[in-house]
């Protein structure tokens, strides 16, 4: 046991590696919420008017929402809403026409970070549009997207060019009064990423994009929207990580999916934000909101995600099968250390006949890490034939920490399927040994078995992906096991 | 909020019972009835907006001013032999309407070191055996049901095994509701107290032998000790307009094992809680249940099982069967405390539905604090297997013929485990007439 305890503590002394504070003139409004501050963002980004009216409908709606949710299984220090300030810019003197006329630093970060624009353009053909705090920078392979007539862009960009594609679909699968902090994000959003990929069009490429956080106090409200349009398919990957910060910072997004008939959307995460130091002080507070609509029939969107970061994760990427022979898919792997914790799952509402859904969660608590699945499969009376299979698997590494699972099962259809399977426990003593026994040290072989463990969802992620989730998820555990 | 007719009434009730209710001058007694009076004033009737009755709502109970249980009514024996005769010859307590009725009972010559009694006479002519156990398992303080139960229970069983003590026989307890107008409620509460290394077999029977509207509402308490044998037989045939609310609360030490098999087959709306704390070493328990419904029925099954000391076991298989517009709602929570290591849990709950307009909410759920555990749990909401269908077809055998087996094939992996043969024909007998949509053979 001795070996193992050490383990732990070299893994818990492990210093984020991403942390830095890249220091640029910010743009920010004064702490504080209220009519004014949506006013005021509204103006700064040129706004139409409905969106306006869209964002203060919002407000109010989260004005007479009166408490935070309490459902879950987290447990953090009430949230001073009035404290955050709810815009930041980096400073843009002028239109920027090619990387050279980046701020220097800000692609230093970006280096660090390992995402180097101009090598990601030539050579991984990976269309980048890296997000710095709340404004769009850089938006790279544009052209060659644009000859497809596929519209990738910051939101705020879409909100100018093309407003009547965001007004159609804001707001059409997460309600602008969804829940607390999807309305909160409604009200303030800065920002986010916005993807029309038009009739017939298969996306050739990955579409990705970077978030960070970067000033201190600034909760960043990312908004995405992506639509696939009748029999097309694109795929989307979202990664993230984020500077070290005493104070917790509050990340409330909301994504929405939208496929028409035969449409196809994956959507990809890996999130490593900062989860806090060893005594569970700072990290982030990632409440997303994300949800995904199958509105035509034969459409399918398959969420995939690898959550090791921030220190409370609470999200359900959700699929609502409203298409008859409509697919949802949500694969997930979330690892919980030190003093993390994580409420994470997926809803899938089964409203069309002939609807599928399969769902496979694999769970990693460690230290004191506190881990829950929640779901809801539900299928209503109109869906004929649903099939639902769920998987969770939780696995447990130390004494110290928790793994829950909270799944709902609601069934209004006879002739539907639905299976719940669920198992928690640790490492296989057996399987340890037989690696040891091979030669393979303890280190490597937990490693081993805990990417086999997860490899049901790995493989589901995109290539440049599965290789930095799979060094991520090895990193994350390095010798926590005895 | 204000109360709703139902709680107004069992408010009043407790202060017009209050001094006739048994075991009245017991100062402990009347404490503990008076604070569960009041935790049942704070909680009033759950409603859909608890997360524990997010499925289940009582609104026409909550609407429904109960008159207490005023006790026994004349029934002849021939009015339950039919109930009876499944169990045979066995020690037998019959209660009616919330009352003991010794004329019906026959505990004959018991082993020695067993007492059974019924609660109220135990609690007049020895309540120190008593007060040591009543309400430690069950929850008083924030159930509302319990509460309710704690504070104006009539009476039900006192069952004591001495150490070493064995019942071989099973013991029957029958609880009759002669359900007319205006609605009754009885409150019944049975304490079961097991010294170590003893055995029982226990029956806890409820029926209704009218069809008028009445509410039960029973709390079980079982202390298992060391090394103690206990099973457990809850069988459910209300009539179909009443109300069943009943608890099983049980705390296991070191060693003991608990089986206990729950058939819900009859009342309008029914719910079960089961509470089980593992409280010692090798402590282990099984939990089986079937629920059949149809029509408008409502059936709610919510276990609990706490392991709460290193190398618990427990096994859990529910099934239902659902049927017309009826509701089902499964709740299956294991709970494994931080240190209760070598901890290996399984639960299962498997349902069918039968209908387009039947309905299902089931949620198994898993907590676990400790990292040495093997925890698994599994639920499927399905209809009959078209391949098995297909198989019994190509024997020659028609599509009803061959639902209506698989469907029996699907119930008897529970019946099949009751351990009493005669109660066994009797139940599979009872699923296969509620199957060809009889009313069962009671």
């Amino acid at each position: 046991m001795s070996s193992a305890s050490q383990d732990i503590e070299s893994l818990a002394n492990r210093d984020y590696a991403y942390g830095f504070v890249t220091d640029i003139e910010q743009d920010s409004l004064p702490p504080g919420l209220s009519e004014e501050v949506i006013r005021s963002i509204a103006a700064k980004k040129n706004e139409p008017d409905w969106l306006l009216a869209w964002r203060l409908k919002a407000y109010r709606g989260w004005t007479k929402m009166t408490d935070v949710p309490r459902w879950s299984k987290v447990h953090y220090p009430p949230i001073d809403f009035q404290a955050i300030s709810y815009f930041s810019a980096p400073k843009q003197k002028e239109e920027l026409k090619s990387l050279d006329e980046v701020d220097p630093e800000l692609l230093r970060t970006f280096d660090k970070l390992g995402i180097p624009l101009e090598e990601q353009k030539t050579l991984t053909g990976v269309a980048v549009d890296a997000i710095f705090d709340s404004v769009s920078v850089a938006t790279t392979c544009k052209e060659k997207l644009s000859e497809l007539g596929i519209i990738f862009c910051s939101f705020s960009e879409a909100v100018q060019k093309h407003p009547d594609l965001v007004q159609h679909y804001l707001g059409s699968v997460v309600p602008a009064g969804d829940n607390f902090y999807a309305a909160l994000n409604s009200a303030v959003f800065t920002d986010g990423s916005f993807v029309y990929v038009p009739k017939g069009v298969r996306c050739p490429m990955e579409l990705s994009t970077y978030f960070r956080i970067n000033a201190a106090n600034t909760g960043q409200f990312e908004r995405t929207l992506i639509i696939a349009d009748a029999g097309a398919y694109v795929s989307y990957l979202e990664g993230c990580t984020a500077p070290m910060r005493d104070e917790n910072q509050l990340h409330a997004a909301v994504v929405e999916l939208i496929t028409l008939d035969d449409a196809e959307i994956k959507y990809s995460t890996v999130q490593n934000w900062y989860p806090g130091n060893k005594e569970g002080k700072g990290g982030i507070y990632n409440f997303v909101t994300k949800r995904g609509k199958c509105k035509g029939d034969r459409s399918k969107i398959s969420w995939t995600q690898v959550e090791t970061g921030s220190a409370i994760t609470w999200k359900y990427p959700s699929c609502i099968l409203q298409g008859d022979y409509s697919v949802g898919e949500f694969y997930s792997v979330a690892v919980t250390n030190n003093w993390q914790q994580a409420d994470t799952g997926t809803k899938m509402i089964h409203l069309g006949k002939n609807t599928r859904s399969t769902i496979i969660s694999k769970g990693i608590s460690a230290g004191h890490g506190e881990q829950s699945y929640r779901g809801l499969v539900q299928i209503r009376p109109r869906a004929t034939n649903a099939r639902n299979y769920t998987q969770c698997d939780s696995l447990l590494i130390g004494d110290r920490c928790g793994a829950h699972t909270f799944p709902y099962i609601e069934v209004k259809n006879a002739s539907s399927i639905v299976e719940h399977e669920a198992t928690t426990s640790k490492i296989s003593d057996d399987q340890l040994f037989y690696c040891q026994q091979r030669g393979i040290d303890t280190e490597d072989a937990i490693s081993m078995l805990v990417n086999g463990f997860c490899k049901q969802v790995f493989r589901e992620l995109p290539m440049e992906f599965a290789v930095e989730a799979s060094k991520l998820l090895s990193v994350s555990l390095e010798g926590s096991i005895g | 909020m204000t109360a709703g007719p139902a709680e107004s009434a069992f408010l009043e009730h407790f202060a017009a019972l209050e001094a006739g209710l048994p075991g009245h001058g017991l100062p402990w007694l009347e404490d503990l009835r008076r604070e569960a009076s009041a935790s049942f004033r704070e909680l009033g009737i759950p409603t859909t907006r608890l997360e524990d009755w997010r499925f289940t709502p009582l609104t026409t109970l909550a609407k429904t001013p109960f008159q207490p249980a005023q006790g026994a009514r004349e029934i002849s024996p021939a009015a339950i032999e039919s109930h009876t005769r499944v169990i045979g010859s066995a020690p037998r307590v019959v209660f009616v309407n919330g009352a003991h009725v010794p004329a019906l009972s026959s505990v004959g010559e018991l082993p020695p070191g067993v007492c059974i009694s019924s609660l109220a006479s135990a609690l007049a002519r020895e309540p120190e055996r008593i007060e040591p156990h009543l309400s430690r398992c069950a929850d008083h303080k924030t159930r509302a049901f319990t509460a309710l139960n704690t504070a104006l229970a009539s009476d039900g069983l006192f069952l004591e095994l001495a150490p070493g003590a064995v019942l071989a026989e099973p013991l029957h307890v029958l609880f009759v509701q002669t359900g007319e107008d205006p609605p009754i409620a009885a409150h019944l509460r049975n304490l079961v107290v097991a010294g170590p290394g003893s055995r029982a077999l226990l029956v806890e029977h409820y029926i209704g032998s009218a069809q008028g509207v009445y509410l039960t509402n029973a709390v079980t308490e079982i202390i298992a000790g060391r090394d103690s044998r206990l099973e457990h037989i809850k069988l459910q045939q209300e009539s179909e307009n009443a109300y069943h609310i009943a608890g099983l609360s049980a705390r296991q030490e070191a060693g003991s094992q608990i089986t206990s098999h729950s058939l819900s087959l009859g009342g309008r709306l029914m719910r079960f809680d089961i509470q089980i704390m593992l409280g010692g070493e090798h402590a282990h328990c099984t939990l089986n249940g079937l629920y059949l419904a149809r029509s408008t029925q409502h059936v709610d099954h919510h276990t609990t099982i706490d392991h709460a000391m290193p190398h618990t076991t427990s096994r859990e298989l529910y099934k239902g069967i659902l049927d017309g517009s009826a509701k089902g709602v499964f709740h299956g929570r294991i709970h494994v405390r931080p240190d209760a290591q070598k901890t290996n849990a399984h639960q299962s709950n498997r349902n069918l539905l039968l209908s387009e307009s039947a309905a299902i909410n089931s949620k198994p759920q898993l907590e676990i604090y400790a990292d040495d555990v093997r925890c698994t749990h599994g639920a499927a909401i399905g209809r009959l297997d078209e391949d098995a269908l297909f198989y019994l077809r190509t024997r020659g055998i028609d599509l009803e013929a061959a639902r209506s087996l698989l469907t029996f094939a699907f119930a008897s992996d529970v019946t099949g485990l009751l351990p009493i043969e005669p109660l066994r024909e009797s139940m599979e007998s009872f699923v296969r007439d509620w199957l060809s949509g009889g009313q069962g053979t009671r």
